[in-house]
């Protein structure tokens, strides 16, 4: 997350104070980053040391001094924007390598591993919903930044079941026999009463 | 137990010998009214046989089913099909409305297969597609509404009158992703109001609306989702730099 390239964003709009920024920056992510006024203040040092934002001389630094992005901002935001992020894969992969060691591993069913992978994905993904589910409908920023975290947790997902099959089809594991106690053996009753949206807004660190 | 839906010890074997499929073994589980389960599992795991056996569609090997207080197995036919129109709705994947009838007929139809006039069943009918947003569509025909117009119209049936099981199998499975999260508000939102619900998929996104999601496997369940959900470390806000 480029706070500096977010904050040029909204200086692009009109000048703007500090204050302003943070509160702005806020809003816009969906609140789910949360901002100290350092933060913002050193970045806007920044930017105007690298000659991407200006400043009025003759005011001190604080909430009463206004920033206005220069043609050299608006070039480097331009460029930002269209810039792809690395989302090349990374060097490891601790859940591939989790499951491809659980494999071979004696005394360890697979299944029961890539399971336990499976209902923590989805835990997560049912506090993101319920985020989702209780936002202000016309809370946009927030809907977007909920969506991404279900997209990237549903892939994981998609690639466990996906494993399963195949473990399933060139018989590393066995099918229809199971062949003993799930690793966790549930207990199939109703479940507690489920955490309001607001408890689960706060633990995911979303604030109104 | 204050429970909608019961199934204890539910075991379902199709054909015999060496034919023998188990399509379910030993499924216990129990829907509370106004929870929302999701029951999760590859093709061939049961989901499907699970939910026809919840809603008396089809009968178990052995074990018992109990809706709304009542064993099925105590039932006669009649009875049982008496409980399906009333406290049972249904909402399948490719909707399965009649096509020669309008959207307010095809909501108010089981309601006057059970004996309601022909004009409280339509107005039954008529508040329930009101309560979806579908009050516009009422004498639409199916092939006149979206996709997504149809999944609410099969919703409206399912919980038109008294029902208090709903049971679906994977309703959003036919809609593009703005349209499946609909599904799945009005479905979470009927349950809020006191309906128990069922929802089978193999897709995430939508049990992740669930208040709890079962997860099976070769027709054993085999884990749920334990409240409150997964440690906070990965929700933590990230340090902004």
């Amino acid at each position: 997350m480029s706070v500096r390239h977010a904050l040029l964003a909204l200086v692009s709009e009109g000048p703007k104070y500090g204050l302003q920024l943070r509160q702005e920056f806020e809003e816009r992510t969906g609140e789910v980053w949360p901002l100290n006024v350092g933060q913002v203040y050193q970045t806007l040092q920044r930017l105007e040391r690298d000659g991407l934002v200006e400043s009025d001389d003759e005011v001190a630094d604080g909430p009463q001094k206004l920033f206005r992005i220069t043609p050299d901002g608006q070039a480097e935001l331009g460029s930002w924007l269209r810039t792809p992020p690395d989302l090349s894969s990374p060097p490891r992969d601790d859940l591939v390598i989790k499951v491809l060691i659980a494999i071979r591993l004696p005394g360890i069913d697979v299944r029961d591993v890539i399971q336990t992978h499976r209902r923590y994905l989805v835990e997560l993904m049912q506090q993101w919903t319920r985020v989702k589910a209780d936002a202000a409908p016309d809370d946009v920023s927030l809907a977007l930044v909920v969506d991404a975290e279900l997209y990237r947790l549903d892939s994981v997902i998609r690639w466990l079941d996906a494993a399963d099959g195949r473990l399933r089809r060139t018989g590393l594991v066995p099918i229809g026999e199971p062949t003993g106690e799930p690793a966790t053996a549930p207990t199939i009753e109703p479940a507690k009463p489920t955490p309001g949206p607001v408890a689960a807004r706060r633990r995911a660190g979303v604030r109104r | 137990m204050n429970s909608t839906l019961e199934l204890r010890d539910v075991t379902k074997v199709y054909g015999s010998g060496a034919t023998e499929v188990h399509a379910l073994r030993s499924i216990d589980l129990t829907v509370a009214p106004g929870e929302l389960v999701a029951v999760m599992g590859p093709s061939g795991s049961g989901k499907s046989t699970l939910l026809t056996i919840a809603g008396s569609l089809e009968e178990p090997s052995s074990g018992e089913v109990i809706v709304g207080g009542e064993a099925l197995s105590t039932l006669s036919r009649n009875e049982r099909a008496r409980l399906r129109r009333r406290v049972i709705g249904y909402v399948f994947q490719d909707f399965n409305l009649l096509a020669g009838l309008t959207a307010s007929e095809n909501v108010s139809l089981p309601l006057e297969l059970d004996g309601t006039s022909p004009k409280a069943a339509r107005v039954a009918g008529t508040a329930a597609l009101d309560a979806l947003g579908l009050a516009d569509r009422a004498d639409s025909y199916p092939d006149e509404l979206s996709g997504g117009e149809r999944q609410r119209v099969a919703i409206a049936r399912a919980v038109v009158g008294e029902r208090r099981l709903l049971l679906a199998d994977e309703p959003s499975g036919a809609l593009d992703s703005a349209n499946g999260e609909a599904v799945m508000r009005i479905i979470r939102t009927t349950c809020q109001r006191g309906v128990a619900g069922v929802v089978v998929t193999h897709d995430a996104q939508l049990a992740s609306w669930a208040d709890r999601v079962v997860f099976l496997r070769d027709g054993r369940v085999v884990d749920q989702t334990v409240p409150p959900p997964g440690p906070e470390s990965l929700l933590e806000p990230d340090p902004v730099s």
